[in-house]
Parts: C-alpha cells; sequence; structure tokens
C-alpha cells in the first residue's frame, strides 16, 4: 500500500518528510503513524469527538477528517508542541492538579481545545466555555473538573497579570 | 505525637494521578499507540446479517492481495473453538452460522489498515438468511427454535420471600422499558501481539478489565499453556465494563503466531459498537403493595433482560436485577421472576451498574407512583421505607453495610434547589441548546428522586480475590498488581495506601501485567476494596518485618512500633527513626492475596447470602423542558453518595460527576437501535453522548460512615453515581410535563406525543 508521491508537512514548526504514503490517509493518521507523533487520538474518525484536534494555521480542526496531503503548504500544531521546553503548560498543569484527567484519552485534544479557547477569549463566561468545549467529548469525567481547570487557568492568567 | 513534618499523599489526601503529566502531554502510551518493528495490521470481517447459515468462504482472492500476509477463519483456531465469561458460548469465529450482525467470521493481516480492508472486501461469504429472534419475549418458552446449542433461555432466576398471601391497602403497578446503552468508552479495543522466537507462546499488550480472564480465554482458544500467553496491560482509553469480555485478544495473538510477526489490531468506532458487549435492554414490571401510609407490605415483579446472542455476564447481570427489586427500601415480602434470554440482537453483558440500573429505573418509578396514591411526596415515601442495617433484603440476606438511606435522602435534600429559569435565559441554556429551536415561554420545569442500593464485589458464592506485592529498599516502595487501571485511579490509591501504611513518600506502581497472581476484574466497585485490600495487606506484612529487623537491632520488641507520619516511633518509649533510614540496605517484599468473605448461591426460591456488601446513594433531578418540541436541559444534579472513607476527595468526586453524566446519557440521549437485529446508529455521529454543555451542576455531598468489613472502610463509588440519576431525571421529567413516561431513554416523541 504505498505510491511513490511524497509530500511535506510542517508540524510543531519542523518540516516533516512523508513518503510511500496513500494519498488517502488523513492527517491523523500520518502523524500517528508515520511520523511519530501518537499524541493526537482517533476516536470517532468522523469529527464528533474532538480528540484528535489540532491546530492548521492557528485553527483547532479535527485531524481525522482533514487529507494529510491537503495540509503541505500549514503550518499545524500538535499537543507535542506544547511542551517545547519541558515543562507543562498552564493548561496541562490546571488539567492535572484539578481532576480534569481520567482515563486521558481525551485529554489532549481537549487540552489544545482549551488552550484555543483562552488565546482567543482571555475571560469567558460559563457558557462560553461549555460551548468551545462541546465538540471534545469526555466520557469519564462528565466534565465538571474540566470545568474547574478552565476556571483555574482563567484566574492565575488574571492574577498575573494584575 | 510529632507534628507533621513533609506533606505526603497519604490517604484522605487528594493525591494526584501520576500518569497525569504523561496523559496531558499526549506521551501516555494508550494501546492504540504501541508499535513494533516489522508490525502488521489486523482486521476482522462480520456478519451483515443478525441471523444466517454460512453456506461457504472463500478467502482465495483475499489472500493474493499484495501486502496481505494472512488470513484466519474458525478452521485455523488451535484450541478451544469458543470462548466466554460464564459459559463458554461464543464461537472466535462463526463457522456455521451467524447469530448476530456483526459476528466475527474471519481476520486478515496485512501491511497496512487499507490493505486489510481491501483483504475483508476480497473474502466472499455465501450464506442462507434465517429467520430472526429478536423479541426476547419469545425467547422465552418453546415459542422459536433454538438459535444456539445451549438454547434461548440463558437463566431463570424466581424469588419468592416471606408471606406472599399479603395483599396491600394500595396497589400500583408499572411496566417499565430500559434501551441499550453502549459503555462508548473514547480508546476503542485495541492489542499488539508478539509472537516467541519459538512460536509457542505470545506476549500481548491489551486494553482490558481483567488481564487474568482474558490469558485463561486465550490460552484455552490457542491452544497454549497459560504462562506462554503473557498479558500486559497496555494503556486503556476508558471501560465501563465493556473490556470484560474478549473481543480482539484472540484474534490479534492468533494472527501473529500464525505470521511470526507482530500484530496490532485496533477497532474504529463504527466496529466498536459491534466488537463489545452493552448494557442490556431490558423490560421490568412491578407491582408494589403498600399500607394506607405507604408503607411498603409487597412487591411483584417481573423482569426480561435481553441478552443477545450469546451469554456473555447475562446470568449474572439477571441476579443483579431481580436481588435488587426492593431498592433501597424495607420489604417483608416479594415474588419475583426474571429471565436472561437469547436473541440474535447484540450480545449484552457488563456495563456500570450491571442489572441495577434496570431494577433501579423500575422501583424509583413505582416509589412515585406509590407517593402519588398515598397522597404523600416523593421524598416522604422514601424516607417512610428507607432501609437501614440489619434489614433483610429479599434474598432473605441481612444487610450488615452501613445502610445511612435516610441519611443521604436528607442530606440530598438540603442541598439548595438552582435558580429559576431567568425570562431572558441565553439560548445554551433552554432546552435544544445551540439547536436554538426552543422558547423560554414555553419551558417547565421539574423536579425527581431517585435512590438506589448497589451491591459491591462480585456475588454468588465467586471468590474474586486480588494479590498485590509491595517490596520496601532504602525507603522506596514498588507495589506490583495486575489490576487494571482503566482511568478510575487505582495507580493514584495504591501509592496513597503505601505511603500511610509504611511513612514512606516514595511509593511507585510497577508494570500492570500476568506476572503476578490475578486482581480479579476492575468492575463491579471492587478494586478499592480487593485490590487496595491487597495492597494494604502485603504493606502491612512488609511493616512487620521492617519491625522486626529494626526492633533486632536495638533490642526493642517489635510490637512496640508504630508509624507515625515518616517515623518509626516505640510506642512505650522514646526511640524513633525515619523509615528512609530504617530500610537503607535492606529489600523486604511480601505478596498478600485479599479475599472478601464468602457468599452464597441463590436457592430455587432466591434465597441465600449471595453478595459480599452495598453501597448507596440520593440523587434529585432539575430539569427544563419543552413539552412540544419535547426536548430536555438538565439543570443540576444533588447528590449525597454512601462512600464509606473517602480515600482521594478528588477521584471520589471524578466518579460521581462522571457517574451522573453517563446516567444522564441513558435518561435523555443515548440508545443503541436495534431493528429486527440490526443495529441503525453505530457511531457518535447517531448515539449521542452528553458534551460539555449537556452537563449539569452537580452538587455532591460525600456521607463518611466507616465500613467495617472493608479493609481501609471505603466503599466502591463507581457505579453508585450513574444507577439512581437516570429515574431522577426521568421523574423530573415526568414532573414538569405532567405525564406518565415508562422508558428511558426518553425520546423527543415520549414526551410531546
Amino acid at each position: 500500500m504505498s505510491t511513490n508521491e511524497f509530500y511535506s508537512l510542517k508540524v510543531n514548526g519542523v518540516d516533516h518528510h512523508v513518503s510511500d504514503a496513500w494519498i488517502g490517509e488523513s492527517l491523523l493518521y500520518v502523524l500517528r503513524e508515520r511520523l511519530g507523533l501518537p499524541g493526537s487520538k482517533g476516536a470517532c474518525e468522523q469529527g464528533e469527538c474532538g480528540s484528535c484536534t489540532v491546530f492548521i494555521d492557528g485553527a483547532a480542526v479535527c485531524s481525522c477528517l482533514v487529507m494529510a496531503a491537503s495540509a503541505v503548504e500549514s503550518e499545524i500544531a500538535t499537543v507535542e508542541g506544547l511542551n517545547a521546553d519541558g515543562t507543562l503548560t498552564d493548561v496541562q498543569e490546571a488539567f492535572v492538579t484539578e481532576g480534569a484527567v481520567q482515563c486521558g484519552f481525551c485529554t489532549p485534544g481537549l487540552v489544545m481545545a482549551v488552550h484555543h479557547l483562552l488565546d482567543e477569549n482571555d475571560s469567558p463566561s460559563e457558557l462560553e466555555v461549555k460551548e468551545a468545549l462541546s465538540g471534545n467529548i469526555c466520557r469519564c469525567t462528565g466534565y465538571g473538573r474540566i470545568f474547574a481547570a478552565v476556571d483555574k487557568v482563567v484566574a492565575v492568567r488574571k492574577g498575573a497579570l494584575s | 505525637m510529632s507534628s507533621v513534618k513533609t506533606k505526603r499523599d497519604v490517604l484522605g489526601t487528594s493525591s494526584l494521578r501520576p500518569d497525569g503529566g504523561a496523559k496531558v502531554k499526549g506521551d501516555f502510551a494508550f494501546t492504540s499507540d504501541l508499535h513494533a518493528e516489522n508490525m502488521l495490521w489486523g482486521a476482522t470481517l462480520r456478519s451483515p446479517h443478525p441471523h444466517a447459515r454460512i453456506i461457504s468462504i472463500d478467502t482465495t482472492a483475499a489472500w493474493k492481495i499484495a501486502g496481505v500476509e494472512c488470513v484466519v477463519t474458525a478452521d485455523d483456531v488451535p484450541g478451544q473453538l469458543t470462548y466466554g465469561l460464564i459459559s463458554s458460548d461464543q464461537p472466535v469465529f462463526a463457522k456455521d452460522v451467524v447469530r448476530y450482525m456483526g459476528e466475527p467470521i474471519a481476520a486478515v493481516a496485512a501491511d497496512h489498515p487499507e490493505t486489510c480492508r481491501r483483504a475483508l472486501a476480497a473474502i466472499t461469504v455465501v450464506y442462507e438468511v434465517l429467520p430472526v429472534l429478536f423479541d426476547p419475549e419469545l425467547a422465552i418458552g418453546d415459542d422459536f427454535e433454538p438459535i444456539h446449542p445451549e438454547g434461548n433461555l440463558i437463566r431463570q432466576q424466581r424469588i419468592v420471600h416471606g408471606d406472599t398471601s399479603v395483599v396491600g391497602d394500595v396497589i400500583v403497578e408499572g411496566h417499565y422499558v430500559i434501551g441499550m446503552q453502549d459503555q462508548a468508552f473514547l480508546g476503542t479495543e485495541s492489542a499488539l501481539a508478539l509472537p516467541d522466537a519459538d512460536g509457542q507462546g505470545v506476549e500481548v499488550f491489551v486494553a482490558t478489565q481483567w488481564l487474568h480472564e482474558d490469558q485463561k480465554q486465550m490460552a484455552a482458544c490457542l491452544n497454549l499453556p497459560t504462562e506462554r500467553v503473557r498479558l500486559v496491560l497496555g494503556g486503556v482509553g476508558g471501560a465501563f465494563g465493556a473490556r470484560e469480555d474478549i473481543s480482539l485478544q484472540v484474534h490479534t495473538a492468533l494472527l501473529a503466531l500464525r505470521t511470526s510477526r507482530p500484530v496490532k489490531m485496533q477497532y474504529g468506532r463504527e466496529e466498536s459498537f459491534f466488537g463489545h458487549v452493552h448494557r442490556h435492554p431490558a423490560t421490568v414490571w412491578m407491582r408494589h403493595h403498600a399500607t394506607n401510609e405507604g408503607k411498603i407490605v409487597k412487591i411483584e415483579a417481573r423482569f426480561v433482560f435481553d441478552g443477545g446472542a450469546y451469554a456473555s455476564t447475562s446470568a449474572a447481570v439477571l441476579i443483579n436485577g431481580v436481588t435488587h427489586t426492593q431498592g433501597p427500601y424495607k420489604c417483608p415480602v416479594a415474588v419475583v421472576d426474571g429471565y436472561a434470554v437469547r436473541t440474535n440482537n447484540p450480545p449484552c453483558g457488563a456495563m456500570r451498574g450491571f442489572g441495577v440500573v434496570q431494577a433501579c429505573f423500575a422501583h424509583e418509578g413505582q416509589m412515585d407512583k406509590l407517593a402519588a396514591a398515598v397522597g404523600t411526596d416523593p421524598v416522604s415515601i422514601r424516607l417512610m421505607n428507607a432501609m437501614e442495617t440489619g434489614d433483610l433484603l429479599i434474598t432473605g440476606q441481612p444487610v450488615e453495610s452501613v445502610a445511612p438511606v435516610a441519611r443521604l435522602i436528607r442530606e440530598t435534600n438540603e442541598i439548595p434547589l438552582p435558580p429559576d429559569l431567568a425570562m431572558d435565559a441565553n439560548e445554551l441554556e433552554l432546552p435544544g441548546g445551540s439547536g436554538i429551536t426552543a422558547e423560554r415561554k414555553h419551558i417547565k420545569r421539574g423536579i425527581g428522586w431517585g435512590v438506589s442500593i448497589k451491591n459491591i464485589m462480585y456475588s454468588e458464592g465467586f471468590d474474586d480475590y486480588s494479590t498485590a506485592r509491595c517490596t520496601l529498599s532504602d525507603g522506596k516502595v514498588v507495589l506490583k498488581f495486575a489490576t487494571s487501571e482503566v482511568g478510575q485511579g487505582f495507580v493514584t490509591l495504591a501509592p496513597q495506601i503505601a505511603r500511610s501504611v509504611l511513612g514512606v513518600t516514595d511509593a511507585v506502581c510497577d508494570t500492570i501485567d500476568t506476572q503476578i497472581g490475578s486482581a480479579g476484574s476492575t468492575s463491579a466497585s471492587r478494586q478499592t476494596w480487593m485490590s487496595g485490600g491487597a495492597v494494604d495487606g502485603a504493606c502491612r506484612l512488609v511493616r512487620e518485618r521492617l519491625f522486626e529487623v529494626v526492633g533486632a537491632q536495638h533490642n526493642i520488641e517489635p510490637i512496640r512500633f508504630a508509624i507515625e507520619d515518616d517515623e518509626i516511633v516505640d510506642t512505650a518509649g522514646t526511640f524513633r527513626m525515619s523509615v528512609i533510614e530504617a530500610s537503607q540496605g535492606i529489600t523486604i517484599s511480601e505478596t498478600f492475596e485479599h479475599h472478601h468473605r464468602p457468599t452464597e448461591e441463590l436457592d430455587e426460591n432466591g434465597q441465600g447470602n449471595c453478595h459480599v456488601a452495598f453501597a448507596f446513594v440520593a440523587h434529585r433531578a432539575v430539569v427544563d423542558v419543552d413539552p412540544e418540541l419535547g426536548l430536555v436541559k438538565v439543570v443540576q444534579i444533588a447528590t449525597a453518595q454512601d462512600v464509606g472513607q473517602v480515600l482521594n476527595p478528588l477521584s471520589v468526586l471524578g466518579q460521581i460527576e462522571g457517574g451522573i453524566a453517563q446516567g444522564l446519557g441513558l435518561a435523555v440521549m443515548e440508545e443503541i437501535i436495534v431493528q429486527e437485529g440490526r443495529v441503525r446508529n453505530p457511531s457518535f455521529t447517531d448515539y449521542l453522548l452528553p458534551t460539555a454543555l449537556d452537563a449539569p451542576v452537580v452538587v455532591a455531598r460525600m456521607i463518611e460512615e466507616y465500613e467495617q468489613q472493608a479493609p481501609l472502610g471505603a466503599k466502591g463509588v463507581g457505579e453508585p453515581p450513574c444507577i439512581s440519576v437516570t429515574p431522577a431525571i426521568v421523574a423530573a421529567i415526568r414532573d414538569a410535563i405532567g405525564k406518565d413516561i415508562d422508558r428511558c431513554p426518553v425520546r423527543p416523541q415520549d414526551i410531546c406525543l
């Protein structure tokens, strides 16, 4: 199952050469199976659960719905890119300390979604948080501790600014 | 007493998950993230028919596809041709007949998932379609030809208790229907099998709830000695009961052994709906007899659980259902008939709540009917009948567990109700949410109650023990067990136990695999009690030996020692020494098996001490309903849960909130639609799960009354949250619209038509 085609993807600022790929492979598949970046998870294959959330040119998208070969000209950011310096981001830290992680399968996608939300809106209302995260399904937590993690990040960021 | 010098994550603290950092970074290795050199992909061919005879299977064309390395069918299974948790009645691959839509027929191994798909498409199976047994009632008796050599009735159980001639002053009756719910864990089934070089064994990384049970069933089917089937727990993306049964374990190992190459299998979401058992759909009839005041004097009931094509745990689910008929209420007399039947519907088995969900939906509907019939309210009727420690169940078993039912109801009732829905509420707060369909002026609010009792641990004489090893060396503890971590947090709890018992700070968990005795299943709310008991026992044995060593060194009777914070202290003298110092240069390792007290099987009248212990919970739901559109928004869930002792408040809260969301799903959203044996919605587009916008405000109280039977005083907390929240929400809907609704999930047409 291969072709002679090859292309390059820019992921987390690094160019990756993709060769011998079948042209129908999703970005999620290529990230996970060809580029050694399994942080993005696949749970529904149809853009319903958000586990595979990545940023393409700054937009949060479900990588299972994107053909990898169609993302050649774009800047792709994955959960692995959040920790270039080895430390947790404030969102990741809050997910751990507030109990937002149980099985953890939805977690990378939710971490990306929360970063995206707070990058666009530094003081979201409760409803804005719920709406922004409603594309990411978590089956373990019932969302309560995830909301608590978001609240904590918002509070800490505000405290740091004041 | 010395003051606490360091803050250590002992029992009672909200110790954080040791795997949390890896999980938020995407570094945690779920089974589906695993790779091996020279690895092949596996895939499964499944039946498109719910019931058909297999005339022929032709794999010739599949073998010829470039990249295909192996095709296996029933003819290639080297050992036992069937498996199963209670009864070995499910074929590894269907051979002569398929009994449900999605039943495995063949498996392939190839170089790429797409090659696998093409290979599956190239296999030709000729079927003769057979009549479909889809009505569970037809499976009782001889109305339908047996669809399986073991017959259509999986199990029948009757309960007859007390003076059955009693008739109540007031009688209320109801028929209840519970739909088929899916566990819908996010991490679909996955396994990576690595064949041994000699071809006589295999190592399998798998996401499962019970490594040793998988190992036993796999070894039998693969015709290998048990020790040559070595299982390692791959990262598990949720479970909720769906990983108790074998799914892809035997197929993956068989392909690896046949190809002499590593093989990975991973189900997609659609396949996952066909690849694991679901919650039993059930019909329940109940008739409650009570005094004029509302005290229950007799309950009559009939349960039918649709087990689908294979038995799985249906026999145990049935027993849970019928033995929980009365709910958390006193009941002196009962006549109950229960049936678990085989049909050509999808196989059903374990899901969080395990048979009690179905019983609770019915008995809570009955309690509200009884309240209305005697002219009282939902809270008063429940308080009047509330079970207490020492009461007899309808099985004749005394409830020895702490049973603070009345307190749970009162404490839940004390939680403030949410404010009224504002006249200018944001549309996202209205039923229907972002669909922006409901209008504020049409919305009606309702309040409903649900209270439940749930057995914890396995029942009917089964000794579901757990094993753990504790090794102390240089002040550090390593804990070894086969307890499946599926997200619930045993890997957080186990080190907490070691820190409390041994006074250490540095405690870690070893690889979870079959290189130690069984831990039993991560199910039945049992691991805190059972594996917690095993870890506690192993740590205590190590502590005894440490005291002996230190006592010999310092000429002090070991019995005088105790652990105080991180030190060994002489309780009758002045000696004290840190555990770190005391354990320098020595290694002490002990293994402990924890067994719960024995239980009994039920007799033909359903009498016997079949359960180990019980946990209780109360839920009050507040909902907003649009009666014209049939839309529901769950506004608030108030709950008080009987937890025994809280060992980790954050973990307990996570179980409570998560369980409530799943119970909400069963109340108003989640149902696998099956028509004449065919699953119509096997995707997350069509099977709806609660999202962040559906999550209600949860106000939870943890009621701590130390459970003397439990090794750590703690009851399991996993299942109760999802059980009575479902009837509470449905009762709130009834309250809002004044209409009797007898099924869950409640669909728009149940409200507005």
